[in-house]
């Protein structure tokens, strides 16, 4: 429950109810003025974390030397090599296949059943279960111009001015013209989406959209999607074979410069073993446990931009790595759940962001870096947030109203992962706002691609959040849904083709392993890291300092 | 977090440790000095890898919870249940009819549930577990369906199940067997994907691809905005 002098504050939230219920009844969501393009431009360039001084900083090695990227990024882009490529016989390869997957997210597996539905043979390797992802954490929503009133022209609009006009428009046109495509796709796989009586998809709005177009499955979106997935994986066992709890540390080249296979490392016994593959998609996900900007985060325990990395040893181009998204609903209170996503849902389905003093500071559907700015503003330039007991400040998420907008039974029925997720903590988001504040959510930049999931390097497709170019430089809600499954199967289908059609494989090599270091090497700077650092350290330092042999898989300093 | 904290000690697998109040069992852990392979997973409720048994101090009751998820008190006795070694039918979801003869074919375990309700009083979802089975064994998939709709597969259920059965593997074939081929259908979306198919948006779109940057900023920020 909250403490008493938070409650104080609620208080006036409920005093103010009436008016903004009375406006929203009147209005829609329409309450407060939508924010100009100079607007938008100035809270962004003022308060958004990516502005800040020291967040950003120039890599001075690899395909995107000299570019500025976010400084987390940078470093991690300067750091050794897990493996010393002496220590490996190519010759004595543990495990060959057509195509391998990379990570087991929505946009891994669904890339895996195109594959294997294409005939090829396909192998997942993953860092923890099938599954295990960010892919099985979303709760809101996935795009899709499906509905009568609405057209991929409109959600191209959207998500190319979402992304401020920086998105790669032939990925934008994929995304947007495979949607319809792939949610039909998912329904005869058996993923329930939320319905209209007469079997009309139920749809909501979400930040930055211009149409209704939200599908969804309750607030468990991503599992609904996710789990359906992975069950169809498991039904294939003769042509999906997958390691668990083993991650890439470096991908293989040949002698032509193709991508021809993995190394991966078993998190458990400690084994290192090689893949051969004919074609391989990277699908690592993204790095909210990088904790950039020490932001608490929405990711699962695995998101620390492996993919990232591999691709960039090999000299996969980088794309908008400049750019991360601060999701505005992070839960700032209790203090178990800080930094968990309040799924934007909530502001779609009525909820509307106020301050101490319960009123309105922004209107509720900005796009989410602006939305995040504003709410960073108002505790930090203007005051208005409320500070918690541990000194964290946030801004109120009035959840009661919506209730109040769409009847009774509306917050039970829609968001019954939040209601139980605050319900552990005695807080009862029907009677009660949530306290919240910009949360490390999601990489909007990654490895460019194509418009056929290829990049720069032959044989490596990438789909999904470690892909960049769809996005720009701010992804909207449920476009990174409709992102996995779009990329995804065009991945399988592309990178199966290619391993059908044949490729000749040349000799293995780590060489690049050897040429990238001396290149980093030679810049004489103090280097501190080992990546892919593979999960984080949550270890306290009067612990660690105790543990003098254990060996540190989070190496990020 | 940890600082000018009250202190609770609890068990880790029958080693005693303080840590602080207030702690998740996985805070607890990590703090402790472990660090986490198995038994973790997204950290916030939505992936099942943390199923954890414990005990309270006073209590003789083994008690089921996800460890991202469950505070820790003092005296507690805490061990981790990373993996189920459970059997996982595989089938070909296009062959298969919705109704009672799949359930029978596929999972028969279903109808030896005694109904004693061990299943749901384990579920750290709140999911009234027995009675989607016996939904099941009813042949009544679309109340299978929507009452497992948020089991995510941690597995305290068939841990516990006297009849052997394993719950969650049964609710993701009624989730499907509904979604695929009992929940309403809408001609809408066939139409659009057909639409889609015969090219009716391409020139639309390659307009907008072919936009300046100024022209394109100005199409978007006069869009006419439809929503509710
Ligand atoms: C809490 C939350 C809520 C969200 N809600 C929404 C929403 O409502 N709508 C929306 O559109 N988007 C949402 N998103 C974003 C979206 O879910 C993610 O961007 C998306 O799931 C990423 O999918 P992916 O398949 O690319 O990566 P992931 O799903 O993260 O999968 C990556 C996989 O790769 C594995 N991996 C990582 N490194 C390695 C390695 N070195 N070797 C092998 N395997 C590796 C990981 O373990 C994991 O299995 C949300 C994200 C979060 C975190
Ligand atoms: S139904 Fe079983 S597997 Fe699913 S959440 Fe509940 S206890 Fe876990
Ligand atoms: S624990 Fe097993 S036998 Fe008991 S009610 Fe649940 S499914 Fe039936």
């Amino acid at each position: 429950m909250y403490p008493d002098y938070m409650l104080e504050s609620i208080k006036k939230v409920e005093e103010t109810r009436p008016g903004r219920l009375e406006k929203s009844k009147k209005y829609g969501k329409e309450v407060f003025p939508h924010m100009t393009d100079k607007e938008r431009g100035e809270v962004l360039s003022k308060f958004h974390p990516d502005y800040k001084e020291g967040a950003r900083k120039e890599v001075r090695v690899g395909p995107n030397k000299g570019e500025i990227l976010t400084t987390e990024i940078s470093d991690l882009l300067e750091s050794y090599s897990r493996i010393n490529p002496k220590d490996f016989n190519l010759d004595k390869i543990d495990y060959e296949t057509d195509v391998l997957v990379i990570g087991a997210g929505s946009a891994g597996m669904a890339s895996a059943l195109v594959a294997a539905k294409n005939g090829s043979n396909v192998l997942i390797v993953t860092k923890l279960r099938l599954g295990d992802s960010n892919s099985m954490m979303a709760e809101g929503g996935i795009q899709a111009a499906d509905q009568r009133d609405d057209s991929p022209t409109m959600h191209y609009l959207d998500v190319i001015g979402g992304g401020h006009f920086d998105n790669k428009p032939e990925l934008v046109h994929a995304l947007v013209s495979d949607g319809p495509e792939s949610i039909k796709w998912l329904e005869e796989l058996g993923v329930i989406f939320d319905k209209n009586p007469d079997g009309s998809m139920l749809v909501k709005s979400g930040g930055g959209t211009s149409r209704n177009r939200m599908h969804s499955c309750r607030d468990y979106t991503g599992a609904g999607i996710c789990r359906v997935l992975r069950d169809e994986v498991y039904n294939l066992p003769d042509k999906i074979k997958y390691i668990e709890y083993s991650p890439v540390v470096e991908l293989i080249l040949d002698d032509n410069g193709q991508a021809v296979g993995a190394v991966i490392y078993h998190l458990e016994t400690k084994q290192y073993s090689i893949i051969k593959a004919k074609s391989i998609i990277m699908s690592t996900g993204g790095f909210g446990r990088l904790h950039i900007r020490g932001f608490e985060t929405t990711n699962h325990y695995g998101a620390t931009a492996d993919g990232i990395i591999l691709g960039y040893r090999v000299g996969a181009k980088l794309l908008f790595m400049d750019s991360v998204q601060y999701h505005p609903t992070g839960a700032v209170y209790p203090e178990q759940i800080v930094g968990f996503l309040c799924t934007e849902k909530i502001r779609a389905l009525g909820a509307q962001p106020v301050n101490a003093d319960g009123e309105l500071f922004v209107y509720a559907m900005e796009p989410r870096d602006v939305e995040a700015s504003a709410f960073i503003r108002e505790c930090t330039e203007w005051k208005n947030g409320i500070t918690t007991p541990s000194g964290l400040c946030g801004i109120w998420l009035d959840s009661p109203l919506i209730d109040q907008i769409e009847g009774q039974g509306t917050i039970d029925k829609n968001l019954p992962g939040m209601v139980r997720q605050f319900g552990r903590f005695d807080i009862d988001i029907r009677k009660y706002p949530m306290l919240v504040y910009p949360t490390l959510h999601y990489q909007n930049g990654g490895i460019e691609i194509n418009d056929k999931c290829e990049t720069n390097i032959p044989g490596l497709y990438v789909a999904g959040e470690t892909s960049g170019g769809v996005h720009g430089r701010n992804r909207l809600m449920g476009n990174s849904q409709l992102d996995l499954i779009v990329f995804g199967r065009r991945a399988g289908l592309n990178a199966s083709k290619r391993a059908n059609n044949g490729v000749k494989i040349g000799k293995l090599s780590l060489e690049h392993i050897y040429d990238y270091e001396k290149e980093v090497a030679d810049l004489d700077i103090n280097r501190k890291k080992i990546a892919p650092i593979l999960l984080p350290d949550y270890i306290p330092e009067h612990v660690k300092q105790k543990q003098i042999t254990a060996e540190y898989f989070g190496t990020l300093i | 977090m940890t600082e000018n904290r009250m202190m609770v000690r609890v068990q880790i697998m029958g080693e005693s440790y303080e840590v602080p109040e207030g702690s998740t069992i996985i805070m607890a852990m990590e703090y402790a000095g472990y660090q986490l392979k198995r038994g973790i997973g997204c950290r916030e409720g939505f992936c099942g890898a943390c199923a954890t048994l414990y005990r309270e101090k006073n209590d003789y009751k083994i008690k089921g919870g996800l460890a991202c998820q469950t505070v820790v008190n003092d005296g507690m006795v805490i061990a981790q249940i990373p993996f189920v070694p459970a059997e996982k039918p595989v089938y070909d979801i296009n062959e298969l009819t919705p109704d009672i003869n799949t359930i029978k074919a596929i999972f028969p375990t279903v109808f030896r549930c005694v109904a004693c309700n061990t299943c749901t009083k384990a579920c750290p979802q709140d999911i009234e577990v027995m009675d989607y089975i016996q939904a099941l064994k009813r042949g009544n998939i679309e109340r299978a369906a929507d009452l497992s709709f948020d089991c995510i597969r941690c597995g305290l259920c068939a841990l516990r199940c006297p009849a052997e059965i394993v719950q969650y593997n049964a609710a993701i074939l009624a989730q499907r067997l509904y979604g695929k081929y009992l929940s309403k259908k809408n001609p809408q979306l066939d139409k659009r994907v057909k639409e889609i198919e015969d090219g009716k948006y391409i020139e639309e779109i390659n307009e907008l691809m072919d936009m300046d940057r100024e022209k394109l900023t100005e199409t978007y920020y006069n869009r006419e905005i439809k929503i509710s």
